[in-house]
C-alpha cells in the first residue's frame, strides 16, 4: 500500500459528476425497458429461430406464462390484460435515453481518461493470477484495501468492460434489428444475426444477461456495505461529512508529523 | 465549492446555447414534418426522437424482399373483430360492389372498383408482416402501388398524409407522404398467387411494410389526403395513438 494512496485527500470524490449522473441516468432507463420490455413479452411469450415465427409454427422455447393476447395458445385459460400501448411508448423512449446517456459517458470517459484510468485494468493486473486473488480475496470476505476503495478491482473493471462494449452494444444492436424502418434502412443488421426472429430472442437473451450482471451488482454492494455505496453514487464521497472531517483532521496531523 | 468567474461564465453561455439549439430544433423539426401527430405528452420526446431519425436516415430506403423459397407456410391472419354486416352483404355478392373512395386534398376526386384497381399497373413484393406482439410471416403481395392511383387523382402537393378508413369506421390509420408515395406502400388485392383471402384482409388491405402490422389497416373502403390530422378523430393521427399505440409504427 503506498503512502500516496492511504494520505490520499479525502476530498476527491471515489466518483466522477459525470460518472454519478450517467449512471443515475442508465438506472432509470434500465428499469423502465426491462418493466415495458417485460410486458410486451407477455404478449408472446413465445420464442423461434430465424427470419419468420408466429402461433402456427414451432417455437424455439416458451416462457410458461399467460399471454395478453387471446390468440396465442398458452395452456391458461386466463388472458392477462394488454399493457403493450404504454409498455411500447416507454420501451423506446427510455431506449433514446440510454442511448443517449450511453454516448456522452462513452464520449466523455474516452476525453478525460476515465476508460483508461479507472477501467481497462492496468497492467500488472492482466493475468489470471491477479484475476483469482481478487475473487479468493472477496470469497474470503476479506475487507477492501486502500486501492479498492479508491478504485475498481480487476474483477469489477472485467465485468464494467463487458456491460459497457459487449451486453450494452449487442442489446442495442438485437434492438434496432427489430424495427422494420431500420431493416429497410440497414439490411444487415438483422441478416447478419440470423433473421428477426433470431434477432428477437438473442435481444431477450442479452437482456436476461444484463439483468444478471444487475443481480450480482446489487449483491456486491449489499456486501460492501449498501448505504454507504449508493451514498458514494449520488455524492461523490464514500464516507459522511462528519468522518470525512475525522479523516481531514488526522491526515493534516499525519502531513505535520512528516513535516 | 468555489465557482471560478470563468466557469460560471462558460457555463451559462453553454446552457443559453444548449436551449437556443433546441429551440431551433424543434422549430426545424416542425417545418420539416419530423414531428408526429401524437408528440405530446409524457412520451413526445421518445417518439419525435424516433420518427426525425427514421425521416432523416430511411425515407427513401426499400423494405427487405425475400425469395420465394421464404414464403411461409403458415402465415397467421390475426382476425382481430368479425367484419360487420355491410362486409358480409359486400361478401354475399363476391365483393363486386366493393368501392375505393378518395377524396380531400386531390384533384379529381374519384371512386374505383376493384377491377378498377386491377387496370393500374399490378406489382408483386415478397415481403415479411411484422406484428407489435413479436411474431411475423412472410408473404408475397399483389396489388397496385397506393401512389399510381394518388397519381391518379392528381393528389395536390400540399397534402402531407393519406388517412385511410376501413368498412369498420373504428378502424381508420395514416401515413405521410414518404410513406404514402413509396413504392412498396400497396393497395393490396392478392397474396400468394391468390386473391387476398378475408382472413388477411381481403378485398382490399392497404400494405405499409416498413411499419408495423397494425398500420395495414384490413378491408379499405376509402383513402382521403390532407395536410392536417388534427380534424380526425381526437387529432392524434390515427385510432392506433386514441387506442395508446404510437402512431409512426415504423419504430
Amino acid at each position: 500500500m503506498s503512502t500516496a494512496t492511504s494520505l490520499r485527500n479525502p476530498d476527491s470524490p471515489r466518483h466522477a459528476a459525470i460518472v454519478r449522473v450517467t449512471h443515475w441516468l442508465t438506472v432509470i432507463s434500465f428499469f423502465a425497458l426491462l418493466i415495458s420490455g417485460a410486458e410486451i413479452v407477455v404478449s408472446h411469450p413465445r420464442f423461434y429461430w430465424g427470419e419468420t415465427g408466429n402461433v402456427n409454427t414451432r417455437p424455439l422455447f416458451t416462457i410458461p406464462i399467460p399471454a395478453s393476447r387471446d390468440t396465442v395458445p398458452t395452456g391458461y385459460k386466463y388472458v392477462m390484460p394488454d399493457q403493450n400501448g404504454w409498455s411500447r411508448y416507454l420501451h423506446f423512449q427510455a431506449a433514446w435515453l440510454a442511448v443517449l446517456t450511453g454516448l456522452v459517458y462513452v464520449l466523455v470517459s474516452l476525453w478525460n481518461r476515465h476508460f483508461r484510468d479507472n477501467l481497462f485494468p492496468a497492467k500488472a493486473d492482466r493475468t489470471w493470477r491477479a484475476f483469482r486473488a481478487v475473487i479468493a480475496k472477496s470469497l474470503r470476505r476479506a475487507p477492501p484495501d486502500a486501492a479498492e476503495a479508491r478504485s475498481y478491482n480487476v474483477v469489477q473493471r472485467i465485468a464494467y468492460l463487458a456491460v459497457i462494449f459487449v451486453l450494452f452494444p449487442l442489446v442495442i444492436w438485437t434492438g434496432l434489428a427489430l424495427s422494420p424502418g431500420f431493416n429497410a434502412a440497414f439490411p444487415a443488421g438483422v441478416n447478419l444475426l440470423g433473421g428477426r426472429q433470431s434477432a428477437r430472442t438473442l435481444h431477450f437473451f442479452v437482456s436476461g444477461l444484463l439483468v444478471l450482471f444487475l443481480v450480482v451488482h446489487i449483491a456486491m454492494i449489499v456486501l460492501a456495505g449498501f448505504w454507504s455505496r449508493v451514498r458514494a453514487m449520488i455524492t461523490g464521497r464514500l464516507v459522511a461529512p462528519r468522518e470525512r472531517a475525522v479523516m481531514t483532521q488526522e491526515r493534516s496531523v499525519v502531513i505535520q508529523e512528516r513535516t | 465549492m468555489n465557482i471560478s468567474r470563468r466557469k460560471l461564465i462558460s457555463t451559462g453561455l453553454a446552457a443559453t446555447a444548449g436551449a437556443s439549439g433546441l429551440a431551433a430544433a424543434a422549430v426545424l423539426a416542425k417545418r420539416y414534418g419530423l414531428v408526429p401527430p401524437d408528440s405530446g405528452g409524457f412520451y413526445g420526446p421518445g417518439e419525435t426522437l424516433t420518427y426525425a431519425a427514421q425521416r432523416l436516415l430511411t425515407t427513401h430506403s426499400l423494405a427487405r424482399e425475400f425469395p420465394r423459397s421464404m414464403i411461409s407456410k403458415t402465415p397467421f391472419a390475426n382476425e382481430v373483430s368479425p367484419p360487420n354486416d355491410a362486409f358480409k352483404r359486400h361478401q354475399a355478392a363476391g365483393f363486386k360492389d366493393w368501392r375505393l373512395s378518395v377524396d380531400g386534398m386531390v384533384a379529381h376526386p374519384a371512386s374505383f372498383s376493384l377491377s378498377d384497381l386491377r387496370g393500374f399497373p399490378v406489382r408483386s413484393q415478397i415481403t415479411e408482416v411484422v406484428c407489435e406482439e413479436g411474431w411475423s410471416y412472410v408473404a408475397e403481395w399483389i396489388g397496385t402501388p397506393l401512389f399510381e392511383v394518388l397519381h391518379a387523382v392528381g393528389v395536390l402537393p400540399q397534402a402531407r398524409y393519406i388517412v385511410y378508413f376501413s368498412i369498420d369506421r373504428d378502424w381508420w390509420e395514416s401515413i405521410d407522404m414518404a410513406d404514402a408515395l413509396h413504392p412498396q406502400t400497396f393497395l393490396t388485392l392478392g397474396m400468394n398467387d391468390g386473391d387476398l383471402p378475408v382472413s388477411f384482409g381481403g378485398p382490399l388491405r392497404l400494405r405499409v411494410p416498413r411499419q408495423l402490422g397494425y398500420k395495414s389497416v384490413k378491408y379499405i373502403t376509402r383513402l382521403t389526403a390532407t395536410d392536417n390530422l388534427k380534424t380526425f378523430g381526437k387529432g392524434l393521427g390515427s385510432a392506433s395513438p386514441e387506442a395508446g399505440y404510437a402512431w409512426y409504427a415504423g419504430i
